[in-house]
């Protein structure tokens, strides 16, 4: 589903991301994770088009996406969330999730100003998805709240729901456990899994939360200061010195 | 569609709008009466910058400019060549220009379409920066509009400006534009596409990462607003029947600005209220620039109290009341009806979302 | 174009273009450290002129005694702003910053004609600064050699307080991360303050000197000079002061020598500056000597 070759990213002097290669297969569940700033979320930006890197391809679906703005990479098919929550503050829980759902509607500022009947239908079934969207990740009670005045775990969720109203096939999850007690991630752990299923998912994440990834995902990348420095399935990573090292620092 | 209560009330207070309108139209003094339009112009200015400042978030400073086109275009269209030739004493105007001569309605549309493209083409490179450089890029620009305003004598008539512009903006013709325009912007932020819009305002990189074409938006947004500011602007023009380019300077956007704070930026109904206020405010506290006899003591007035009496009001604003008069919200028919005033809606019919 | 027209006309821009120079690091220091455009630095450059025309035409006072006072005062006068305009501000969004901002300097300027009345005032240029200097068949007026060497003068001052004195060092870590700043001990308040204070009293510099060569006041002549100067920060590298500097001297270069061999452009004098701007936003939004910033997602 999603392949990269030799994605190198560097910013002036500082090279962010140094020749990563991952390869995802269709709906699995893949984990990035290292210590901090070791170019994990770099790699997501390069992925979902922020950046184009300073070198290197992306491959998504057997057809290249390097350098592709990120609404067109949306449009492909990959959505995120960010590690720093990015709902729209002024925006209601079910408008947040309607702006997911735009991309869908396609359509323009006069149709949509003088509500003519082709919009009014794509709205209505804009408006039922997103409905349905809270009602999976449990927000359907706050459609009408201020996205920002959610508890953070339901933010969290609410980025989600979102990500999903673009009707991605590929999700990309920064951090989604951050904050959580161990009975909240196990929570998020089946839900990750429900919406792989229900969805028809793959999904590559970011965590730091070595419990819930070694639960969750079926095959990791370790990066540190972007260098890949192993990748391969979760057990053979725990008992891997490189990662431990890097991890604990040198005994 | 359901006939809603709420939907009465609207309709009754656009009957009561109407026969407003009828009244004053008979009624008031002819000072009274361009004071009251001029409020309805200032309604289409203010929502016209509230449209790209206060919905997309873009930080444009360069609204004078695209009212001077818009004013300049409708001008020269509904002039006759008679009034032209009067005019264009100093330099004759250019051949293509001297014999056109439309009625007001194409006129006012095609200025508002010139000042769009205006916008598509200022937008297309100033809104590719940020925040402060996108303040000081619009800016410039408008700057250059009227500095190219003032030197082309041929097109324009220069610095001496046009005047005994035909007075097309009576009642029927500026009230029906501000009534269009608030309608235009209440369904613009009840749709998908003002949804995208505040997504841009409040998060680009998220928006962006939502499937939004944020550049595109960010045009079209600014090429509407230009369009509304253009057909303001010949409005403008055409209640005070002469325009030159010293009339639109900094201090015009300002004047806007002023509205769009102090109404709350992002809020219709503050636009609204606020353009009637502020206008009214004008014209009353003119008379600080002038001698004032308070009956005890007088006192010499001073030209450019007015201002700075406004500019007071600006930085009191936004010192200690940043939102402004209503934050962002909306007016509702549900406040009077929390207020005691209406009866309260039944249960279910009042959604938010 | 004859050569000696030529000289006079280049002496001319030299001396515009110090005075642009001294207005632009203003805005160039305020900007580094705020990231704030302070729409009213071109009227407390306006405001400096008024003060030392008053010194003279009402107190009397000598030339040289009016230059220190209109300096001090306007000092004075831009610690005051930032302290009330900028300063309760400085944790809400940017764009009430910027209204704030433009408020200030619309409320000065009409202060100042409701004060010194609209009417343009004429200045008592010292006279030794009226001497017309003859070089063969070339005649430059004394301010116009003046001008240059003073700026210089006080450039050289002031890159010696930023690059040598401890406060300069503060105000460069400010300019870089405000929060770090803080962390390390830092009085961010008096460091701004001071940053306020040293570029309204260069902007003042600039404003009696400007006074002294083109000898008519009025309350909005700062409206001009002072959004061409925040271009010529911006030309040279926003944040950068030896930019701002750079910038100053080629708008003021190319703004006169432009003129002086297309003379049917002087009517665009002014939109020289905007169009540079806008070619600058384009091609190098950083500036000639300005660095790239990034933002982190």
């Amino acid at each position: 589903m999603l392949r990269t070759e030799n994605v190198t990213m560097k910013f002036g002097g500082l090279t962010a991301v140094s020749e990563l290669g991952i390869e995802i297969a269709k709906n699995q569940i893949v984990g990035l994770i290292g210590p901090n700033g070791a170019g994990k979320t770099t790699a997501f930006n390069v992925i979902t088009g922020m950046n184009a890197p300073t070198a290197g391809r992306v491959i998504f679906k057997g057809e290249e996406i390097t350098g592709l703005p990120r609404h067109q990479v949306t449009r492909r098919g990959i959505a995120r969330t960010f590690q720093n929550i990015r709902l729209f503050r002024e925006l209601s829980v079910l408008e947040n999730v309607l702006v997911g759902c735009h991309l869908a509607m396609d359509t323009n500022l006069f149709a949509a100003t003088l509500h003519l009947p082709s919009y009014r239908r794509k709205d209505r079934e804009a408006r039922a998805f997103a409905l349905e969207l809270l009602e999976q990740v449990g927000l359907h009670g706050d459609a009408g709240e201020l996205a920002v005045s959610l508890p953070y775990g339901k933010q969290r969720r609410l980025e989600i729901a979102r990500a999903l109203a673009t009707r991605p096939s590929l999700l990309l999850l920064d951090e989604p456990a951050a904050g959580m007690n161990p009975q909240e991630s196990v929570e998020l752990m089946h839900f990750i899994r429900r919406i792989r299923d229900q969805f028809d998912l793959t999904i590559l994440l970011i965590e730091h939360h070595m419990q819930f990834v070694m639960g969750i995902c079926q095959k990791l990348y370790v990066l540190e200061y972007g260098v890949t420095i192993a990748s391969g399935d979760p057990a053979a990573i725990r008992q891997d010195p490189k990662v431990i090292e890097a991890y604990l620092g040198v005994e | 569609m359901r006939l809603q209560r709420t939907h009465l009330y609207s309709l009754a207070a656009a009957a009561a709008f109407v026969v407003l309108l009828v009244a004053g139209d008979l009624f008031f003094d002819s000072f009274t009466l361009r004071v009251a339009h001029l409020c309805a112009i200032y309604v289409v200015l203010a929502l016209s910058l509230n449209l790209v400042n206060g919905f997309t978030g873009l930080f444009s400073l360069g609204h004078a400019g695209f009212m001077a086109v818009g004013a300049y275009t409708c001008a020269l269209l509904t002039m006759t060549p008679e009034q032209k030739e009067m005019n264009f004493f100093l330099a004759p105007i250019v051949p293509w220009l001297a014999q056109v001569h439309l009625p007001f309605v194409p006129a006012l549309l095609i200025a508002g379409l010139v000042a769009a493209l205006a916008g598509f083409v200022i937008g297309a490179p100033a809104l590719r920066l940020k925040d402060d450089y996108l303040a000081i890029a619009t800016l410039g620009f408008a700057e250059i509009i009227r500095v190219v305003l003032t030197n082309m004598q041929s097109i324009t008539n220069g610095a001496l400006g046009l005047k005994g512009l035909p007075m097309y903006s009576t009642t029927w013709v500026v009230w029906p534009c501000a009534a269009l325009s608030v309608a235009f912007m209440v369904l613009l932020a009840r749709s998908s596409y003002g949804r995208a819009l505040k997504a841009v305002r409040d998060d680009e990189i998220a928006a962006g990462a939502m499937g939004i074409d944020v550049f595109r938006v960010k045009v079209v947004s600014f090429a509407t607003s230009s369009f509304m500011a253009g057909v303001g602007g010949a409005l403008l023009g055409h209640l005070l029947t002469t325009i030159d380019p010293k009339m639109f300077t900094f201090m015009l956007t300002f004047n806007i600005l002023l509205v769009v704070v102090l109404g709350g930026i992002g809020s219709i109904t503050g636009s609204v209220i606020a353009a009637f206020g502020v206008t009214i405010l004008m014209e009353v506290l003119r008379f600080l620039d002038g001698p004032m006899n308070f009956g005890f003591f007088e006192t010499e007035g001073r030209p450019g109290l007015r201002m700075v009496v406004f500019s007071l009001v600006l930085m009191g604003v936004v010192l200690f009341r940043q939102r402004g008069l209503m934050g962002n919200r909306e007016f509702s028919w549900s406040m009077f009806s929390r207020a005691g005033l209406l009866p309260r809606p039944v249960e279910g019919k009042d959604s938010r979302a | 174009m004859t050569l000696p027209l030529l000289l006079q006309q280049l002496a001319n821009a030299l001396a515009l273009g110090s005075l642009y120079a001294l207005i632009a690091i203003g805005y160039t220091m305020v900007y580094g450290i705020l990231r704030l455009i302070n729409f009213a630095h071109g009227d407390v450059f306006m405001l400096g002129a008024y003060v030392a025309f008053y010194c003279v035409a009402l107190f009397l006072l000598p030339w040289w005694a009016s230059f220190v006072i209109a300096i001090v005062v306007t000092a004075l006068l831009g610690v005051l702003l930032e302290r009330v305009a900028y300063r309760p501000l400085r944790d809400s969004p940017r764009i009430s910053v910027m209204i704030s901002a433009i408020g200030a300097s619309f409320l000065i300027e009409n202060v100042a004609v409701v004060l010194f009345g609209g009417r343009p005032k004429g200045v008592a240029v010292p006279d030794i600064l009226n001497v017309k200097l003859a070089f063969g068949s070339v005649s430059i007026m004394s301010v116009s050699l003046v001008i240059p060497i003073f700026t210089f003068v006080i450039l050289a001052v002031l890159l010696w307080v930023v690059g040598r004195t401890r406060t300069g060092m503060a105000m460069r870590a400010v300019s870089t991360d405000l929060d770090a700043a803080r962390l390390q001990a830092i009085d961010v308040n008096r460091i701004i303050s001071f940053t306020f204070g040293s570029g309204s009293l260069l902007a003042a510099f600039g404003g009696i000197l400007w006074s002294y060569k083109y000898p008519q006041l009025n309350p909005l002549m700062g409206v001009m000079p002072g959004l061409k100067c925040f271009i010529a920060a911006v030309i040279g590298g926003i944040g950068n002061i030896q930019g701002a500097v750079l910038g100053g001297f080629l708008l003021g270069g190319i703004e006169l020598l432009t003129i002086a061999f297309l003379p049917t452009l002087t009517g665009y004098r002014d939109a020289f500056a905007f169009v540079l701007l806008i070619v600058v936003l384009l091609v190098k939004p950083s500036g000639l000597l300005g660095s790239r910033q990034v933002e982190k997602v």
